[in-house]
């Protein structure tokens, strides 16, 4: 019998309003994968898919990182569908991925090229985002498109995890509740460089610092400066250089004449390459100013710029976030699938992109929904391991992640044909974690 | 003044870049009449001569890389290494020197045709009709080479004999440490020998001389019973050699992409306009003159004072120089004027 079958009397009344409180009450736990249903874009409701999107340079200056991030990226999606060894969902740790996609979900994607430009990294971001209907977008390699895309997400309300971007804005001022970065930024790579470089060239040196012209240079040779002349060094000179210059003869020629004996290189990627290669032509490897050997330090390095530059880049030491050859289970796990997969092992930026799309599809499966604001909140804080770097912080105030960073330097003496950088030190969390007002920034709200 | 002189060295060799593309696009101007937006793509065409020829003499064999054990690694075995062992990786080593060889016929193959195929159709018609096939022509070469060698630059190393510095100081009596690529010395010295034997062409052959008198006045010549117009287009085919070299020796200063020519035809028209529209002599003392002031430009201390100016320094001059002498430095009266 039921309760609304035209006979109303007091009792059912009373019945059919208890079922109904009840049953209130019970719906937001029995419910619960579809209650924002309504509420936020794209989403993927009943689909039996869901859909990335990558937004990698695959021209440009960056290229290469693009390559080998869109790799990793293609990978991690296997992985989430239960395809191959799994690589890094075998070590993750906290993990509630399953292997079956995300929430049950086939994970798809779409890709998109960059450029190494911020209006056609936008462009094609709001493109994912319009077209294709993507829940998240994830890329880098380049901090100016990292702040511009993060910033369009926000707008956008789409969760946009950080591939390699290495400013310090990108978690600092222009930081975002729908940004998240993993890997590590210009602040850590001066805090964890500085002492080692002190240790090898000593304290009465002085410097000259060719930039990169936008966020990353700057970012980086602010931090980089401020931890050479803290430790005694003299800044002879700062040059800012135009992205993608592709000869660099012409700021490399002073340098000779300047009286410097260290020449920093913040350049990345393709320009590292260019300027590096050049810098070796003009005989700064072999030179020798002030009494002192020359020396050339890359604050940031890549496997795939150590490739470049072949044995140009032997005994120059930088700072990396991730290295293939690191003696964990999580980097072992990861070179190994990657290796089997391309032939080659993966680069550091292949490594942050791989992680940061386990960790995104991780959460959405921990909270039970893609609704970006329980995502958010249940990454702002989130603590994983067997990722590659050890016990990782996402720390909730800025969007960071904070673990170990490597010195590295150029191997001297390589056994293999993949030996191109060789650890230094392993520098603790706690060496280079900052207050997260050092760089003050504002998330902005959940809710867009 | 070591500074200074590694300055002025580093402009001189930019400027022997500029100054060789510009040549070319002068000669065209000066007998054809044609303004060749497409003559940028000259330039990267004569760089990937020299990346195809070092693609075809580094065919190799994928081999299994036994010091790799937790994954299946190969690396690349040049045939020319299994077959020749040492000599025949020397060979890949000197891939840039030997494409130089290449890229003569090569690209006088395809100066011929282009200016056959295409070009010809347009002399009659106006100069701006002239910039947007030649642009559009440009634009198709470039895709096609995108197609064929991907959109990202490709390395391709000098050799090592002159891949690294040169002991300048030791040799002016200078500050021993005073270096300077030997490539780059090889390609300034280059430039200078071949913008030389260009202008001894056209000013002390028969050949040569019959070319400029056609510049000077097309139809008298053509009265005489000389076909000029065959003259011209051999003309054509050596302003695309010189184009073509200068991109194949480029090739170890700056690894070429698909763009590189539309990077440098700016520059270059600049390098013109400034040298005077039809004047060869004022082509190249306006391509090194703007590779030297861009060089400066680049100097810390000057980027103190202006920061950015090494951007658009090249485009400043040009505006002064127009302002100063709108015909160009040594420009004659005529030219490009109604």
């Amino acid at each position: 019998m039921g309760i609304f079958d035209g006979k109303t009397t007091r009792r059912r009344v009373l019945k059919g309003g208890a079922a109904l409180a009840g049953g209130a009450l019970v719906a937001p736990t029995v419910f619960s994968r579809g209650a924002w249903a309504q509420n936020f874009r794209n989403d993927p409701g009943d689909s039996g898919s869901v859909t990335f999107g990558f937004n990698v340079p695959q021209t440009g200056p960056y290229a290469e990182e693009g390559a080998d991030e869109l790799r990793a990226y293609q990978l991690a999606v296997k992985h989430l569908n239960g395809e191959g060894d799994g690589g890094m969902l075998n070590t993750m740790k906290p993990l509630a991925l399953k292997g079956n996609g995300v929430l049950g979900k086939k994970v798809e994607y779409v890709t998109g090229d960059t450029q190494t430009k911020s209006d056609a990294a936008r462009a094609s971001a709001r493109r994912m985002i319009e077209r294709d209907g993507v829940v998240m977008v994830t890329g880098g390699s380049s901090s100016g498109v990292a702040v511009a895309v993060q910033s369009l997400c926000q707008e956008m309300g789409i969760i946009y995890m950080n591939g390699l971007t290495h400013a310090n804005d990108t978690t600092g001022k222009d930081r975002r509740r729908y940004g998240f970065r993993h890997f590590f930024n210009a602040h850590m790579s001066a805090a964890a460089l500085g002492p080692v470089l002190k240790q090898e060239m000593g304290t009465d040196r002085r410097s000259y610092m060719l930039v990169a012209d936008y966020n990353w240079g700057w970012s980086v040779e602010e931090s980089m400066t401020k931890v050479t002349e803290d430790m005694g060094w003299e800044t002879v000179q700062s040059v800012r250089t135009p992205l993608g210059a592709g000869d660099f003869s012409q700021y490399l020629t002073p340098v000779l004449d300047s009286g410097a004996d260290v020449l920093f290189l913040i350049h990345y990627g393709k320009d590292m390459v260019d300027s590096l290669t050049q810098a070796v032509q003009f005989g700064m490897r072999d030179r020798q100013a002030n009494g002192k050997n020359f020396e050339i330090v890359v604050p940031l390095y890549s496997e795939l710029m150590a490739q470049g530059a072949g044995k140009a880049v032997s005994g120059i030491y930088g700072s990396s976030n991730w290295l293939w050859s690191l003696n964990n289970e999580g980097s072992q796990a990861f070179a190994k699938s990657f290796g089997q997969e391309y032939g080659f092992p993966p680069s550091q930026a292949a490594h942050t992109c791989y992680v940061q799309a386990l960790l995104y599809a991780n959460a959405v499966e921990s909270v039970g929904t893609f609704y970006p604001v329980e995502v958010i909140k249940f990454l702002e804080g989130f603590e994983f391991d067997g990722m590659g770097n050890g016990p990782t912080l996402y720390r909730a105030e800025d969007h960071q992640c904070f673990k170990p960073v490597l010195v590295v330097k150029g191997a001297e003496n390589p056994q293999t044909q993949f030996d191109l950088l060789e650890l230094v030190q392993e520098v603790p969390t706690e060496q280079i974690t900052y207050p997260h007002d050092l760089y003050p920034g504002d998330l902005g709200p959940y809710e867009v | 003044m070591d500074a200074l002189l590694l300055q002025l060295l580093n402009g001189l060799d930019k400027g022997g870049a500029y100054a060789l593309i510009a040549l070319g696009l002068t000669l065209v101007f000066g007998t054809l009449g044609v303004v060749n937006f497409a003559h940028g793509a000259l330039f990267m065409l004569g760089a990937f001569v020299a990346v195809a020829v070092n693609r075809l003499l580094s065919f190799s064999v994928q081999v299994r890389d036994e010091s790799i054990t937790f994954f299946e690694a190969y690396k690349q075995q040049p045939y020319l290494e299994i077959w020749f062992g040492d000599l025949g990786l020397a060979v890949i080593a000197w891939s840039v020197p030997i494409s130089i060889l290449v890229a003569i016929p090569v690209m006088l193959l395809i100066g011929l045709a282009m200016e056959r195929g295409l070009i010809q159709f347009f002399y009659k018609r106006s100069h701006a009709e002239q910039i947007l096939v030649t642009f559009g022509l440009a634009i198709v070469i470039g895709e096609i080479v995108k197609v064929l060698f991907g959109a990202n630059p490709i390395p391709v190393q000098a050799p090592p004999a002159v891949a690294g510095p040169a002991p300048l100081g030791a040799w002016l009596g200078l500050s021993e440490n005073l270096v300077y690529p030997w490539w780059r010395l090889i390609y300034l010295f280059t430039s200078l020998l071949i913008i030389a034997a260009v202008f001894a062409f056209l000013q002390f052959t028969t050949y040569g001389m019959v070319v400029r008198a056609g510049m000077a006045d097309r139809e008298t010549v053509g009265l005489l019973g000389i076909n000029i117009q065959r003259r011209f287009t051999v003309v054509f085919g050596i302003a695309a050699i010189v184009a073509g070299v200068a991109g194949a020796m480029y090739v170890p200063i700056l690894p070429p992409d698909y763009n590189l020519g539309m990077n440098f035809l700016v520059l270059s028209f600049v390098v013109v306009v400034v040298g005077g529209m039809g004047s060869l002599p004022g082509a190249v003392a306006a391509g090194f003159l703007l590779g030297v002031i861009q060089s400066f430009a680049s100097m810390g201390a000057v980027k103190d004072i202006l920061p950015g100016i090494d951007q658009i320094i090249i485009y400043l001059v040009a505006v002064a120089v127009l302002l100063a002498r709108p015909r160009g430095l040594m420009g004659r009266k005529g030219v490009m004027e109604t």
